[in-house]
């Protein structure tokens, strides 16, 4: 990896850049979202933002858990916890690809001596009922990140299109700090007067969650917790738009969609417990996407989805 | 004549779509163009990843001036109907002219248009491709509502000659026409001001961009091919994967890299998937150790470092993907190797669904090995072994390797099945009994490879057959149509015997039963849990309730006899179906539609490779004169039979005597007839259809003698009768082979 004289030196230090960088050109620069989700598209500020005409620009990291990737910690790229960076701009500017590049460069990837490529690659979510167009991009034949146009999110065609970009930060932080395995990578400055690495900091939870996902989680209780949420999800969307109590309008999307993430999270783990059959994934994967199209529709009756006193 | 240069340059276009896009290009402006008169000499059009280009040379610089003459009403016709004429034709009463006719007087319009300059029409014709481009996906981006494959950052479009170029003025939804363009993305990422085609591709490149496609896959295999030789290797040829490199990038660079000694056992279709699949490299072969060494990747772009840092990015993004590929390879191994070998990936087939309707794979397998076992002894196999060979050939759906390269199905199932023990032929089954995936792919030829790939066809055809999933127009999701050819040829090609009707109505009836035994448990367990229901629940209703429990248990009782006549008709239906494949199939071959249905209509239709030969023999027979004039002797001897038997109403059939034979010509037809009968019995008996067709041939002369002497009708009563049973023996020896009543001509 060829990298310039100033550039980072662990994990946290790329997280930083990419944090100024967004943050220099105009992003809100948002915390993860408190719940566990399986990618940074989970967050409401991707799901529930990209609908509506609202304009929209927002950077964050969000931890993700794929409960099914779990290696103990041994796998040198595999992991059940991990961190995505997630950028999304509504309406997508038209040099989205440029400043794109530039976030790269500002991590440290020196542009003139790497091969950056745009690789077709359509993203789809059957959980979240959505899809777009994009790419997957290649740094020297490595997939650092996806850029995605949102045409669909939760049933509803995106006016105005957002632009998404997702980056696997541990696997583009391996590559750019030259790591082969996530464990040996510097996870705060490595002249720190308590250097950390990545394994002294998530080696045990990754062994713990590993165990827990595959062995011991109880299937019983997740199935429970999922039907709960389901429930949940539309008891929250079955209520009348008038608060009784204030006599304000309004619409609960965001605590429904925590319930469908909930659910979703819940499906992962029991996918992970190896009880779900192929043929009942098909039928979770589409209960948790009517969840998901019924918080859209909900959203989109808000405020901040677009709606308004007038128009209605 | 001036020239067309159009360029649409957007962000990166899938390299799959690029050659049918620039085709679609050139097709959708070039017809606009012709439709509105304007005519061109020539026509290019080209790709890269960001840009669909086209250019014509030698277009018109407007459309030509026409004029349409029209007829109108008559002269003395209703002012009403005038003036809608002179409306509809936009000329007014003094334009027109009134000309005698033998209908009398009828009034003429001359409608004239002038020609309208090409840089309207081109502007018109553009505007309407872009927006009605046909891209297999297509998307909206930022506030815009135009559809593009990619966001579309601009046009070029130039209209050029001797005297400069000149911009088309257009605009589609806030992207206005120019004539500008950019180079390479990071190489020359600056506006380029171009005057026409030559200009145009010249300054790109310079600016490090190869515009036409077939040049860049060119250069790329030229260079690899170097690269390769300099040490003494080869790249294995791949021409999908050319072409899609070659629309990854503008400016190839190839550059070749070692693969890790680690990695070098792994089998070579691993190697070989893995870097086609997730790094787009060519593998690189050893002539001397047949082993692929080393790899090829191309870049889009020249760096200082002479792409130093892109191959050492690329080496070790390979060597985590051939890690992955590694682990799962002996993994498997593992599994294969141990006590209970690929036992145990069949086990697990058994949460695999294979239809929601059909089951699951296990089931699938327990199906295949008792059909390969009863098809082993028609094609040469043991049946032992063809049972064993069913039960392993789909085990490797459940290794970790097909898992993450499906395309490497059956190939790694053949490695761990040899590896686990099992006989050379039980392992080239698996491989082989996907075979042939399509109509010029090779079939199985090895006797258990063939049982095992008859059984799978069957199976799988008799199973969409017994849920009433057949192919329907377009639409064979399952492949259906190709599972029958290849039935068809897996057969015929191996010239083994295999009478389908009774394999067919068995496996629709095994089908029918599994498939009926599923409905009766869940139906079951549906009437308990609703029958708790009414017992428990207050709340439940009975009147909603009952009316269900009376549906499910009333599916659960059928007529034996509606089954067994649906299973025979499924069954026939698939006959047909087959026969219908083989006749497409055939026709391509040459072989008549009417000659095959001639072979049809004999007993033992469903022997399809009896049917091949019957159909090849009547095939070149009808090809010589003695054929062709044997089917005319044939059907006048036919007509005359038929009619008089429908007349007397009786059949003559036997008895023919020489004896009464009056005339020379007949009794050189009965010498024939026997001298012809001694050849095609013995042949018919061998199957030799090529030997028997010969024979009737030879019975061209004197059948034709002996109409050309004899009238068959004669007033004595004897004679005619004989005449007649002499012609049934015409009848009942030329449709030994085939019937040749359904012969046209």
């Amino acid at each position: 990896m060829s990298v310039k004289p100033d550039a980072p030196r662990s994990f946290q230090a790329i997280i930083l850049a990419l944090q100024g960088y967004w943050a220099r050109h105009g992003c809100a620069i948002l915390q993860p979202y408190d719940m566990e989700v399986g990618a940074g598209t989970f967050h409401p500020a991707t799901t529930l933002r990209s609908l509506g005409t609202q304009p929209w620009t927002a950077a964050y990291v969000q931890p993700s858990r794929r409960p099914t990737d779990g290696r103990y910690g041994e796998n040198p790229n595999r992991l059940q916890h991990y961190y995505q960076y997630q950028v999304l701009i509504k309406p997508s500017p038209p040099n989205l690809q440029e400043l794109y590049l530039g976030s790269l460069e500002a991590i440290g990837i020196n542009m003139d001596l790497h091969d950056i490529r745009f690789v077709e690659d359509d993203w789809e979510s059957p959980t979240l009922g959505a899809w777009g167009l994009g790419w997957e991009v290649w740094c020297d034949g490595m997939e650092v990140s996806q850029f995605t146009y949102f045409q669909q999110v939760g049933g509803h065609d995106c006016h105005p299109v957002s632009g998404e970009l997702t980056y696997g930060l541990e696997r583009l932080a391996m590559y750019v700090l030259g790591v082969d395995h996530v464990m040996d990578m510097p996870f705060n400055d490595p002249d720190a007067p308590i250097p950390l690495t990545y394994a002294d900091v998530f080696k045990q939870t990754e062994e713990e969650y590993a165990r827990w996902n595959f062995d011991t989680a109880n299937t019983e209780v997740l199935l429970r917790q999922f039907e709960e949420a389901e429930a949940h999800c539309r008891h929250i969307l079955d209520q009348p738009a008038q608060d009784p109590k204030t006599g304000k309008r309004i619409v609960m999307a965001h605590p429904a969609y925590d319930q469908c993430i909930k659910a979703s999270h819940m499906f992962n783990l029991l996918d992970a417990r190896g009880v779900i059959s192929v043929t009942e994934r098909q039928a979770y994967i589409g209960r948790v996407r009517t969840l998901a199209k019924l918080c859209a529709d909900a959203f989109v009756q808000t405020r901040a989805g677009g709606w308004s006193e007038d128009a209605a | 004549m001036p020239d067309l240069l159009i360029e649409l340059f957007s962000e990166e276009i899938p390299a799959r779509m690029q050659k049918r896009a620039a085709e679609d290009l050139q097709k959708l402006v070039t017809d606009g163009l012709v439709e509105a008169g304007l005519t061109y000499a020539h026509a290019a059009a080209f790709s890269t990843p960001r840009r669909l280009t086209l250019a014509l040379e030698g277009m018109l610089d407007a459309s030509p001036r026409t004029v349409e003459e029209r007829k109108g009403p008559k002269a003395d016709a209703p002012e009403k109907a005038i003036e809608g004429f002179l409306r509809g034709a936009g000329v007014t009463r003094d334009q027109l002219e009134e000309r005698e006719t033998p209908k009398g007087n009828i009034l003429f319009a001359k409608i004239e248009k002038p020609g309208r300059p090409a840089a309207e029409i081109v502007a018109e014709v553009l505007e309407q491709a872009i927006r009605n481009f046909p891209w297999p996906k297509s998307m909206r981006w930022g506030n815009g509502t135009l559809k593009w494959v990619r966001p579309l950052h601009s046009i070029l479009c130039l209209i050029s000659d001797e005297g400069g170029a000149t911009v088309v003025p257009l605009e589609v939804d806030g992207i206005t026409a120019g004539d500008s363009t950019r180079g390479h993305r990071f190489l020359a990422p600056d506006a380029i001001t171009v005057t026409g085609f030559e200009d145009y591709e010249a300054k790109l490149k310079r600016a490090f961009v190869v515009l036409n496609p077939q040049e860049r896959a060119d250069a790329i295999w030229h260079d690899a091919s170097n690269a390769a030789f300099a040490s003494g290797m080869e790249v294995v040829e791949d021409a999908g994967l050319l072409a899609e490199v070659a629309g990854l990038v503008e400016w190839p660079v190839v550059l070749m890299g070692p693969i890790a000694d680690d990695f070098l056992d792994l089998p070579p279709e691993v190697l070989q998937t893995s870097m086609r699949e997730h790094q787009k490299f060519f593998s690189v072969k050893n002539p001397k150790t047949g082993r692929i060494e080393k790899f090829i990747t191309v870049a889009n772009r020249t760096t200082a470092d002479e792409g130093a840092t892109i191959l050492a990015g690329n080496e070790k993004v390979l060597s985590a993907r051939l890690s992955d590929a590694k682990f799962f390879w002996e993994n498997d191994l593992r599994v294969a190797t141990s006590d209970k070998g690929m036992e145990t990936w069949v086990e697990a087939l058994s949460n695999v669904t294979f239809h929601n309707k059909l089951g699951t794979q296990a089931e699938l397998i327990d199906r295949m090995a008792v059909l390969a076992r009863e098809i082993a002894p028609m094609v040469g196999a043991d049946p032992e072994e063809a049972e064993a060979a069913a039960r392993v050939a789909k085990a490797d759906l459940s290794s970790e390797m097909v898992y993450e390269f499906p395309e490497l199905q059956g190939l790694m199932g053949s490695y761990y099945a040899k590896a686990a023990g099992k006989s050379d032929a039980v392992a080239a089954a698996a491989k082989e009994h996907y075979a042939p995936l399509g109509p010029s792919d090779d079939v199985p030829t090895a006797p258990v490879s063939v049982a095992v790939a008859l059984a799978e066809k069957v199976d799988k055809l008799t199973g969409f057959w017994a849920i009433d999933e057949k192919p329907t127009g377009s639409k064979d999701p399952f492949a259906l149509r190709r599972a029958a050819l290849g039935l068809a040829r897996t057969a015929f090609e191996n010239e083994r015997s295999v009478p389908l009707a009774g394999l067919i109505s068995t496996q629709i009836a095994i089908h029918d039963g599994q498939v009926f035994g599923k409905l009766c448990a869940l139906n079951t367990v549906a009437i308990r849990d609703f029958e708790e229901l009414l017992r428990t629940d207050p709340e439940a209703d009975e009147k909603t309730l009952r009316p269900v429990i009376n549906k499910l248990k009333k599916e659960m009782h059928r007529n034996d006899e509606d089954v067994v006549a649906s299973v025979q008709a499924k069954a026939d239906d698939l006959l047909a179906f087959l026969h219908d494949r083989l006749k497409v199939y055939l026709k391509d071959q040459g072989i008549r539609h009417d000659i095959i249905d001639a072979c049809i209509a004999m007993e033992g239709n469903d022997d399809l490779t009896l049917l091949v030969k019957r159909a090849r023999a009547l095939s070149e027979t009808l090809k010589t004169d003695d054929g062709e004039n044997l089917i005319q002797g044939f059907k006048r001897a036919n007509n005359i039979l038929t009619q008089a038997e429908e007349a007397d109403g009786v059949e003559y059939s036997y008895g023919a005597d020489v004896k009464f034979a009056e005339d020379d010509a007949e009794r050189a037809l009965f010498a024939a007839l026997d001298a012809a009968e001694a050849q095609i019995k013995p042949a018919m008996e061998q199957q030799d259809f090529a030997t028997a067709m010969s024979a009737m041939a030879t019975l061209r002369g004197p059948i034709d003698g002996f109409f050309d002497a004899v009238q068959v009708n004669s007033d004595n009563g004897m004679v005619r009768r004989n005449r007649l049973n002499l012609l049934s023996r015409i009848r009942s020896l030329c449709t030994s082979v085939a019937d040749l009543t359904k012969i046209e001509g």
